[in-house]
């Protein structure tokens, strides 16, 4: 395999309040022969302004977007709802922008922006990536990896290529947890209302990790399970496929 | 029998009511369920439903971008075949109308076939206070009239009932209004269903006059068609010597042709059918069969609004199948109730503040209430890209507040963009709560916080921020290599 260059696309998110999951990445990428840059002028997507309606501060971000990752033949996102942003969303701004040297530029960009478990399967064609993690787990497909971006199942042919693993069918997976960005707030009693019966769900399996491919959802759901002191961790899908005997998560 | 959802609050109180009424839970959690299997089986049968699903909403396209030809057409082919149209521009206009035709046959009662467009309107309301019964005669609108209730759910009404209370309401309140329910009524669905029939007998022999909705109106041929289950729309629509229909302008078909998708689309979608069982057609009058004097009431009350936004207007594409509901995990928890209007889901968080303005604290709280799963796209018969829609009326709330004094919200979304802006603002903002991190030592969870994390960290723990981010160990990284 020639060495791939590709650019991590950590998220505001991940960078911020989840370090391990980016980290995780590069480690994943670099053992599988890519070469890994993190251009350091990146922010935020824009999702949870675009999302909230907040559209015309959401355009700035992606100016931003294209102008830090446009130079690039590959970029890694491990989330699938900022995936969904840029690939989904940001087209729509650029135009809502009316500034079509932008929408060209977003044009550009958009096809070489891949959300992890679609770079995995799709552009580096592996489902083994090496990886030990002897652990009950269960996996919450998020609604934008599954509808947004459709990712499939990419992130379960991954997952089961996992040595050791113990990967057991999550209940009515393919359900929202309830998270929904500003939703968890704006509308709290209806968001924990979901995720206590996703909580439910994943407690039902017995798995001691439920792995997810975006940790925003994985905090509300994590966040549940911890006040229930329910005995279940959450990680992130890169974390996992990140871990091997020599060196574990 | 006169509740309207005239003041109904934002949608969050309505959430948080609904919430708290375990009945209405495990009912709505069975019946959407259970309406989902059987659509997901059904559909799962047909190999061309994507075909079926671009044609659909093809078809509506081209009524919705020749709207203006379309309803002339329908126009002149009704006339042609003896029935009497009218136009309504809103509620008020409409009502007016049907209490009109009503009034000139000398009739104080009507019988009605389940229709959207008269809840729309509130329909009923007029009647009465013009001194007319309207009867309902669809099972679920008369458990919902029946029980001095509000319709949650467009092809279920009474979703929120289930049999126990639907048997207590037929007891208490069929005599007050006609033919008593059966002494010792069970609450088993046959027996429901008979007490019921036998209620309505009496009325549908009796009535002089019809009022009706369309599903679909076929601008080619002036056809009207109702989809139904039970067969009291077919009682409605050949018995009485009067029929008005009152019909959407959005209701139209281009051909004959058309229907033929939207009869595999509909059924499917909505019942989890793969046929309904009956289906009613009509064209105008027929001399010495069926009611003889025909009217339809073709309404816009807010539809051409909706037309008028180039993004917006595929919500017009809309079938009422109810897909979207009972797939809606916000549906599934707080019912229809909290939308605040007939039309609730998903569809109803974007025609409500599209049909009726975003000037109530309610038509802007709609937009708000979905997740943005994604789930009622991926089922909708003609392709309404519902979450695409939420973001686009949520965008117009925020725009609409713009120039204002700022709520805490927009400036919490200001500041958050400001920082965002650019990589050595969020540096600054990371290096504080990486400060808090290395405070915490470790702790890997905050539990309960102060507002306005509260409205996280009142059920959700709160994640602590660590002690570094990405970037500083991407940076330290870096700075050891060279």
């Amino acid at each position: 395999m020639s060495a791939v260059r590709v650019a991590l696309f950590a998220t505001c998110f991940n960078d911020t309040m989840w370090p391990s999951t980016p980290k995780a990445v590069v480690t994943l990428l670099e053992r599988l022969g890519c070469t890994v840059e993190f251009p350091r002028a990146q922010t935020c997507c824009g999702q949870m302004f675009t999302n909230t309606g907040y559209a015309a501060e959401a355009v700035p971000l992606v100016r931003s977007f294209v102008d830090v990752f446009g130079s690039y033949d590959a970029v890694v996102v491990p989330s699938g709802s900022c995936t969904g942003s840029v690939r989904e969303q940001h087209a729509g701004l650029a135009r809502r922008a009316g500034d079509p040297g932008l929408e060209a530029a977003v044009e550009a960009v958009t096809p070489k922006v891949h959300e992890l478990s679609e770079f995995l399967v799709d552009v580096l064609g592996v489902t083994d990536v090496g990886a030990y993690f002897p652990h009950r787990v269960t996996y919450h497909p998020t609604c934008h990896s599954l509808r947004m971006i459709r990712v499939g199942d990419r992130p379960l042919r991954l997952l089961r290529a996992v040595r050791g693993i113990d990967l057991v069918d999550l209940p009515a997976a393919e359900e929202c947890c309830g998270f929904g960005g500003t939703f968890a707030m704006k509308n709290a009693d209806v968001s924990i209302a979901m995720g206590s019966d996703k909580a439910r769900h994943v407690r039902e399996t017995g798995a001691e990790v439920l792995i997810a491919g975006d940790n925003s959802c994985l905090a509300h759901i994590g966040g549940l399970l911890e006040r229930q002191r329910a005995g279940v961790r959450t990680m992130h899908l890169a974390e996992v496929l990140a871990a091997t005997e020599e060196d574990p998560s | 029998m006169s509740r309207t959802f005239v003041g109904m609050p934002k949608f969050q109180v309505g959430a948080r009511h609904a919430l708290a009424d375990t009945q209405l839970r495990r009912n709505l959690a069975h019946a959407t369920r259970t309406i989902r299997a059987k659509r997901g089986a059904v559909v799962g049968e047909v190999a061309d439903w994507e075909e079926l699903r671009v044609k659909g909403a093809e078809a509506k396209d081209r009524v919705l971008s020749n709207l203006d030809t379309y309803l002339v057409e329908l126009e002149a082919r009704l006339v042609e075949a003896g029935a009497t149209v009218h136009w309504a521009r809103d509620a008020a206009e409409a009502n007016g109308i049907v209490v009109d035709l009503v009034k000139a046959t000398g009739a104080d009662e009507v019988v009605k076939v389940k229709s959207m467009a008269t809840v729309e309107i509130e329909l009923n309301q007029a009647l009465e206070a013009a001194g007319i019964a309207a009867w309902e005669t669809d099972l679920a609108e008369l458990i919902v009239q029946l029980g001095d209730d509000l319709p949650s759910h467009i092809l279920v009404p009474a979703i929120h009932r289930n049999r126990a209370e639907v048997r207590e309401i037929f007891l208490r309140e069929m005599g007050k209004v006609g033919r008593p329910a059966p002494e010792g009524l069970t609450d088993e669905p046959p027996r429901l269903a008979e007490a019921a029939r036998l209620h309505l007998r009496e009325k549908f022999l009796r009535a002089k006059v019809a009022v009706s909705g369309a599903n679909f109106a076929i601008a080619e041929t002036g056809t009207l068609v109702v989809v139904e289950s039970e067969g009291n729309g077919r009682m409605c629509l050949t018995l009485p010597d009067t029929l008005i229909s009152v019909v959407g302008i959005e209701k139209l078909l281009p051909t004959w042709d058309d229907l033929g998708v939207f009869l595999q689309l509909l059924p499917r979608s909505s019942t989890g059918e793969r046929m309904n069982p009956y289906t009613s057609m009509w064209t105008g009058r027929t001399e010495e069969d069926g009611p003889q004097d025909v009217h339809v009431v073709l309404v816009d009350n807010g539809r051409t609004n909706v037309l008028a936004d180039v993004v917006g207007r595929q919500a017009l594409r809309c079938i009422r199948c109810s897909a979207c509901l009972n797939v809606c995990p916000v549906y599934e928890r707080v019912g229809g109730k909290a939308y605040g209007s007939v039309y609730p889901g998903p569809i109803g968080a974007v025609l409500g503040p599209q049909l009726r303005g975003r000037q109530g604290k309610l038509e802007q709280s709609l937009p708000y209430a979905s997740t943005l799963c994604g789930a009622c796209f991926d089922v909708c018969p003609v392709r309404i890209e519902l979450p695409d829609l939420l973001v686009h009326l949520r965008t117009r709330v925020v725009d609409d507040h713009r120039g204002g004094l700022p709520s805490a919200e927009a400036l919490t979304m200001r500041a958050g963009a400001f920082t965002l802006s650019r990589a050595d603002r969020l540096e600054k903002a990371q290096n504080a709560a990486t400060g808090v991190g290395h405070l915490l030592r470790g702790r890997a969870s905050l539990g309960r916080v102060p507002w306005p994390l509260s409205a996280w960290s009142e059920a959700r723990d709160v994640p602590a921020p660590p002690r570094h981010t990405f970037r500083q160990w991407w940076a330290k990284r870096e700075g050891g290599r060279g």
